[in-house]
């Protein structure tokens, strides 16, 4: 009898503990972030572009090629989302495709950095921003499919069903009824995907690769911030490796507003 | 005809999910079939990375970055697992309910900091620590595991914690009812009810820490070496890609193309089986 | 009077957490041996809340207050008061004496027979000639042993529902309880099943204490000997049960025996 409370404190007791480390990491790294990133960042680094040691260029850069990965990779995911939910009987292709989509969504980023390389960079033979977009867009049509496949999942069949009869054709109830009922949702994945591929680092790494210089030049070397990151941490001089503290700390901020943002979506809708 | 238009890119696009994945399959093998002409499944099992005079020909093996990748993955689950598991425990059963949303949100935002921020912090910070308290050059298999392991520890525990959620409340209460204390109500209840969805959940994570580039490319090492102990350097198939990709060429290219296929193949088995197998495939 | 209580309910009041009021105010409610008490009254009466502290299973959920007194019958034949009990052991212990049977069948997932194990194990029964006697015996007593005994080792989660119910009765009578208090056991059956639980509940009346919550009038007047009528918080009325049933004295329990609102 004794023994059974004892093992049950000692298991209650890790578990807690288990809780504590997993905060303790959050806020080492996080507290790290902010001293560092506060101690090293000045307004100037805003206001030039990594040839001057600032990191202008870089969060341009990052932000064009993940806007307009989400520009391409929404529609095609929504759409995709869609079908598997709306018109396809879930049938055995949306049965197919919605486990493979699931699948692809957890492959490994840099595999997708590989298969762009090979489609596309090793045939024009130099690294260019849309080799980044098309990268970030594979990696996020996945995932919006997924978020729009539950949200729609979400929405009542008797909505569907009160459109039919009222004499909507399906295309326009989907349109004008069924993804209004779930728009917070999918904003909500929306801005979550993009907070996840605008840290992404491992596909741009021989896709865009990198640039010194301000461009919006997307058929050449594209700036990125978090490939610079991993360039500027790892070179000898203290400029380099302040400069590289102070975007991972930009990096982390946008990344969690963006995260929280949603989030709070979520919830304000939900009261 | 609008409805048949809107209809018909909606199933193309559709379509395109599966036109990519197997792309992603037939475009690394045709990269690969150089070397696995070349290599066959020696490749597996050669130790050798070594281009040729004048960047001709050469002899690559994958063994060595397979097995970094395998072992910095099996550091990681040895630390993670258990930890993951203590974090959905104490947010089902152990916390106050004022506590569960505040943590919940906190671990999610762990999960969110870009991999890359987990690399460079672990190598300023994490590196020397592991240096102090095991000498070497603190980069290694070792740090490369943690840092990995407190990576995919939010992951993990987020999704353990949402299996663990669906044992009905009134199945918690009767065990209680019973006389069982918390432990057993989570060892006989609530572990035998969502099992299936946690060994998914392990799996998941597990499939995730194989293809991590980013936080393991700073701490690893980047040596094309056997480790002969824990805290060596030694270097993983997304590393050496992430580090080597870019400049090979020929041979060394499509070695290159042949590890990230069968990275690629791995992952896709590991996460196709824990879905279907553990998870349970979705209607 | 005293000592035919097991458990009896003293100006008890209890309120949930961020609750602006109580919801069981001064309730004073005796359990008597080895009879049957059914707690009726329309829904968000309290009825269960009143149930549910018999055995503290309120106290897994932090932020909440009791006030007065639940009395339970020990050993020697004193009233100890439950509410005083604060260690995780000794509100074990006291699940152990306070069985709970809930609205919908509750088996673990595991076997059958280890469902019935479960509560003895835990109570350190671990020879298994004794176990396996004990869990004939509980599973007989629970009029389900000739269904399942040719199964045991099988999952309790391919029973039907009536019949994972009897094996959850039979799970709590395996413990020896003194009291075992039943929430709308029958509410989740259909009326064959609802039948074989009734038959049941009315045989175990020689063993042990039995408090039910039903929503069933005609459930509260076939089976019980008392009848308390719950309304709003308050205890409007207790009595035996045919009492209650033919010529209650409160006029509101008359209009919700005879359907009138509720």
């Amino acid at each position: 009898m004794k023994k059974r409370f004892l093992l049950n404190k000692i298991i209650l007791t890790l578990s807690t503990l288990s809780a504590i480390i997993g905060l303790g990491f959050l806020f080492w790294i996080l507290g790290t972030l902010l001293i560092k990133g506060l101690a090293t960042m000045n307004l100037s680094i805003f206001t030039h572009d990594l040839v001057d040691g600032g990191i202008r260029n870089l969060l341009v850069g990052q932000f064009v090629m993940a806007l307009i990965a989400t520009f391409f990779a929404v529609p095609i995911g929504v759409m995709a989302g869609i079908y598997l939910r709306e018109y396809s009987n879930n049938g055995k292709i949306a049965f197919v495709i919605r486990n493979l989509s699931d699948i692809m969504m957890s492959a490994p980023s840099i595999i997708i950095g590989v298969f762009v390389y090979a489609i596309y960079i090793d045939k024009v033979n130099h690294f260019t921003g849309w080799g980044g977009v098309l990268a970030l867009a594979i990696m996020m049509i996945p995932i919006i499919v997924s978020t729009t496949d539950n949200m729609l999942s979400l929405v009542p069949k008797e909505l569907r069903e009160a459109g039919i009869a009222l004499g909507g054709s399906k295309h326009k109830i989907i349109l004008q009824i069924v993804l209004k009922a779930a728009k917070v949702g999918l904003m909500t994945g929306i801005l979550l995907s993009f907070a996840r591929i605008v840290g992404e680092t491992a596909p741009l790494l021989f896709t865009s690769a990198n640039s010194q210089f301000f461009t919006f030049n997307l058929n050449d070397q594209f700036p990125s911030l978090t490939v610079s990151i991993y360039n500027l941490a790892t070179y000898p001089d203290q400029e380099s490796k302040d400069l590289a503290w102070a975007a991972s700390f930009v990096l982390t901020a946008v990344v969690l507003v963006i995260n929280l943002g949603g989030r709070y979506l979520t919830r304000s809708k939900h009261k | 005809m609008v409805g048949k238009i809107f209809k018909d890119f909606s199933l193309l696009s559709a379509i395109l999910i599966l036109v990519i994945l197997v792309a992603i399959f037939g475009i690394l093998y045709s990269y690969a079939s150089d070397a696995i002409h070349t290599f066959g499944w020696d490749f597996l099992t050669t130790t050798t990375w070594q281009p040729g005079e004048d960047d001709d020909g050469g002899i690559f093996g994958g063994y060595i970055p397979i097995v970094g990748t395998l072992l910095a993955t099996l550091i990681a689950m040895l630390i993670a697992v258990p930890i993951a598991m203590g974090i959905a425990i104490f947010l089902t059963e152990v916390a106050h309910p004022l506590l569960i949303k505040p943590v919940s949100i906190a671990i999610e935002l762990l999960a969110a900091i870009p991999s890359i921020i987990y690399g460079m912090w672990g190598l300023f910070y994490f590196a020397p620590i592991i240096q102090q308290s095991f000498g070497g050059s603190g980069v290694g298999l070792l740090t490369a595991g943690i840092v990995l392991a407190i990576m995919i520890v939010p992951f993990m525990s987020a999704i353990t914690k949402d299996a663990m959620n669906t044992t009905p409340g009134v199945l918690k209460e009767s065990a209680y009812a019973m006389g069982a204390t918390k432990f057993e109500v989570i060892k006989d209840v609530i572990m035998p009810y969502s099992k299936t969805a946690i060994i998914g959940s392990v799996i998941l994570a597990l499939g995730r820490a194989l293809g991590e580039t980013m936080a393991v490319a700073f701490l690893i090492g980047s040596i094309v070496k056997l480790p002969s102990k824990v805290t060596d350097p030694t270097t993983s198939i997304p590393v050496l890609l992430a580090n080597n990709f870019a400049e090979a060429q020929d041979l060394e290219l499509s070695s290159m193309f042949y590890l990230a296929l069968i990275l690629f193949a791995v992952s896709f088995i590991i996460i196709s089986f824990a879905k279907f197998y553990f998870l349970g495939r979705k209607r | 009077m005293e000592n035919k209580d097991v458990m009896r309910a003293e100006d008890l009041c209890f309120t949930y957490p961020n609750a602006p009021k109580p919801t069981l105010k001064s309730i004073n409610l005796p359990i008597e041996k080895n009879k049957i008490t059914a707690l009726i009254g329309p829904s968000g009466c309290g009825k269960s809340t009143l149930l549910r502290a018999f055995n503290r299973i309120h106290d897994l959920y932090p932020g909440l207050k009791y006030e007065g007194k639940i009395l339970l019958q020990n050993e020697n034949g004193n009233m100890d008061n439950i509410l005083e009990l604060k260690k995780e052991t000794d509100l074990v212990k006291l699940r152990q004496r306070v069985g709970m049977i809930f609205q919908k069948p509750t088996p673990f997932p595991m076997s059958i027979y280890d469902n019935v194990a479960y509560g003895l194990r835990l109570a350190g029964v671990s020879n298994k000639d004794e176990l396996d006697g004990k869990i004939e015996k509980a599973l007989q007593g629970a009029a389900i042993w000739n269904e399942v005994k040719d199964r045991l080792r099988s999952s309790a989660m391919g029973l039907s529902g009536g019949q994972q119910q009897r094996l959850c009765i039979a799970r709590a009578v395996a413990l020896k309880p003194d009291v075992l208090l039943f929430d709308e056991p029958t509410s989740a059956l259909d009326p064959i099943s609802t039948g074989a639980i009734e038959e049941l509940i009315a045989e175990l009346r020689s063993e042990v204490s039995i408090a039910i919550v039903t929503h069933n009038m005609q459930q509260a007047s076939r089976l019980s000997d008392y009848t308390a009528f719950m309304y709003l918080g308050d205890l409007i009325e207790f009595n035996k049960t045919k009492k209650i049933f033919t010529n209650p004295s409160e006029k509101m329990t008359e209009d919700y025996i005879t359907g009138r609102f509720g």
